[in-house]
């Protein structure tokens, strides 16, 4: 289970740095966002990797069968958050390439 | 306690954001109205954060924790007021007040929803000066970024969008850093209250140590994103020279916003124990970087915009060098520098806007820049009516030279003040006969040769500017576009005539920023208001 998380959150960050480093917007933004889904998984595990367990307190029921919710709320704002800037993020691309009419990310065709 | 003060705290969060909201219910049209509102929001803003400051410095000891939702640390999230947060509050609300004002003769009217996303600025700021939980601080830091992506963007044109997309998807990227950081740190500590945190870190074990310190190295790196340190500041001059003139000069508190939180938690979490010191070299020597690479820009500056916009990056520089030292004196000068350059480069970017708009489009300075960074932006706002300034070469040339002396701190302005009270700090007066050493004087060497180069480059455009200008053109000024400038140069002014007294508050700032207890305390004790039945509401949930 930690290994699946633990390397589904390398490839993705991998794919993601190798892809906002490309010269088109399109890509930028696949790798922001893939970027983005790595470091929801990961906010999610540092709480630690738990199946099955509910993340709320029950009388009687030692706290190491407990999920921490703490990480679960926080990794909920995150993908509000980079939901929103990603759409706005889409926005301004489309902004660019109407205004250059390429989907590089200096808005030129040819590299100088 | 005094009751309404404590309220105050929260009042710059509430105000910006309920007047953001009440904006958007006006129709673009009515921008009389949308522009006095707003107008208000921000006076009022001046308002409660200079009471906020004078209760702050009082003589009674005033409690500035404010527990949001009324739950006691570390379980609810906290609002901390102490003389650093005022201090930065103040200095923005007294910038949004000019910036706003610039803005009302034409900027405000040349594309959408402009006064809302001003307000929206106004609150992430506040709020990541007000807070104290480091999960809130990165939300408070989104919604800033969020409405910055769309200040930048207005006025649309090529160049701005083009500028806009990149420092959009580097601050993209740093935001998800920060949320690595961040989560690092949760898992290794265990809480993300910023006085908790500060409180446990000596406890932490030696092996989960050493992934704390890698998160908030990470952590780091985000806010150096932010303040700009070479190299994860090559974004930052495009950006701001591309940005409208009075949104360039709000944002330049942001990049001061990424130092505040560098200088908060470096004292709070790395203050002493046994990660005391935790990266401070790297803010030593990234920002002698950072002063060399802006100094080198500054030099190499054709437009003005740029000029300024590298003008951030020797402050950032320095203030972050400072920062590395690590010096209760020093640092105090520090502060001073950040309020005086602060407001310095605000002053600059609206000026630049008025000076440049008399030059002729096919001028060869604008034609170097045109070439290398894209065609000027064709949006230009038709002209604004309102009463037109008399004398306005000589207003221009006089705030330019002040400008030029406050970048480059010569006296009589605040720019020499604080730099001498660095630099005396650094060279040691106190201890006479004690030579300094070789290390402090490359350091004091920086930040003069940094101040020559703008005092060269600022010579240079001002020549350029005022006495050969190829065209006889004088611009078409309005008295409320420079009236704001000379409100922030006015204000330079009072901070040089005041510096006792500013030195002292700045004194006092440092003193109780390099004893953290006093703000784990704080934080750590503030109870819980009691129900009216008398049970606060986390006695009630402990039972």
């Amino acid at each position: 289970m930690e290994l699946v998380l633990s390397t589904a959150i390398g490839v993705m960050t991998g794919c993601g740095v190798w892809l906002i480093l490309r010269p088109r917007t399109y890509q930028v933004i696949v790798g922001l966002s893939l970027l983005s889904y790595a470091v929801n998984l990961f906010i999610f595990g540092v709480g630690g990797v738990k199946t099955n367990v509910p993340p709320i307190l029950v009388d009687g029921v030692p706290t190491s069968v407990l999920a921490d919710p703490v990480p679960q709320a926080l990794v909920l704002t995150a993908i509000v958050i980079g939901f929103a800037t990603t759409a706005l993020f889409l926005v301004v691309l489309l902004a660019s390439r109407g205004l250059t009419g390429t989907d590089h990310v200096d808005g030129r065709n040819e590299p100088k | 306690m005094i009751g309404w003060a404590h309220h105050l705290i929260i009042a710059p969060i509430l105000v910006p954001l309920v007047v953001a909201a009440l904006l958007l219910f006006f129709d673009e049209r009515q921008r009389v109205a949308k522009a006095m509102i707003s107008l208000a929001s921000t006076l009022i803003l001046v308002a409660v954060s200079l009471a906020l400051l004078r209760v702050e410095s009082g003589p009674n000891d005033f409690d500035g924790v404010y527990l949001l939702g009324n739950w006691a640390a570390p379980f609810g999230i906290v609002l901390v007021l102490d003389a650093l947060s005022a201090l930065m509050l103040l200095l923005t609300a007294l910038l949004s007040v000019a910036a706003l004002v610039f803005s009302l003769a034409r900027w405000h009217a040349v594309g959408a929803h402009f006064h809302t996303m001003f307000q929206l600025l106004l609150v992430g700021l506040n709020g990541a000066f007000l807070t104290g939980d480091l999960f809130n601080l990165f939300v408070f830091f989104e919604v800033m970024l969020a409405a910055s992506y769309g200040l930048l963007l207005h006025g649309s044109g090529p160049l701005r969008v083009k500028a806009g997309m990149h420092y959009i998807a580097v601050n993209l990227a740093a935001a998800l850093l920060f949320l690595i950081g961040v989560s690092l740190i949760y898992g290794t500590a265990g809480t993300l209250n910023m006085a908790d945190l500060a409180a446990r870190i000596p406890d932490i074990e030696p092996d989960r140590r050493m992934l704390m310190e890698a998160g908030a190295g990470v952590l780091g790196i985000a806010f150096l994103i932010k303040a700009g340190m070479w190299p994860l500041c090559f974004w930052l001059p495009t950006a701001y020279s591309a940005a409208s003139a009075p949104v360039a000069g709000i944002f330049a508190i942001m990049s001061k916003l990424g130092i505040y939180v560098i200088l908060r938690l470096t004292m709070l979490l790395f203050g002493d124990g046994p990660s005391a010191g935790f990266g401070s070299d790297v803010l030593l020597y990234g920002g002698i970087a950072t002063i060399i690479f802006g100094t080198i820009g500054v030099l190499a500056s054709q437009a003005l915009g740029r000029l300024a916009g590298f003008s951030v990056l020797v402050s950032s520089g320095t203030l972050l060098m400072v920062l590395g030292i690590n010096d209760g004196a020093i640092s105090s000068g520090a502060l001073l520098y950040l309020v005086s350059s602060t407001l310095t480069i605000s002053a600059f970017f609206m000026l630049i806007e008025l000076v440049e708009r008399g030059q002729d489009a096919g001028a060869i300075v604008l034609a170097v820049t045109m070439e290398a960074y894209g065609d000027a932006d064709e949006d230009e706002p038709e002209e604004g009516d309102g009463v037109t300034m008399p004398g306005t070469m000589a207003i221009l040339g006089i705030c330019f030279a002040a400008c030029g002396i406050l970048l480059s701190g010569l006296p009589p302005l605040s720019g020499f003040i604080a730099k001498f009270a660095m630099l005396s700090a650094m060279m040691g007066t106190g201890a006479i006969g004690v030579p300094p050493t070789a290390a402090v004087w490359v350091l004091v060497s920086l930040v003069i040769l940094s101040g020559i180069a703008a005092l060269i480059s600022m010579t240079r455009a001002g020549i350029r500017t005022f006495w050969s200008s190829l065209e006889g053109t004088v611009p078409r000024v309005l008295v409320i576009e420079i009236v704001p400038v000379m409100f922030l140069l006015f204000l330079t002014l009072a901070l040089t005539v005041q510096a006792g007294p500013a030195m002292q508050y700045m004194d006092t700032t440092i003193r109780s920023l390099s004893n953290p207890r006093i703000y784990i305390d704080a934080v750590r004790n503030a109870a819980a208001v009691p129900d009216y039945d008398g049970v606060s509401s986390t006695e009630a949930g402990a039972k």
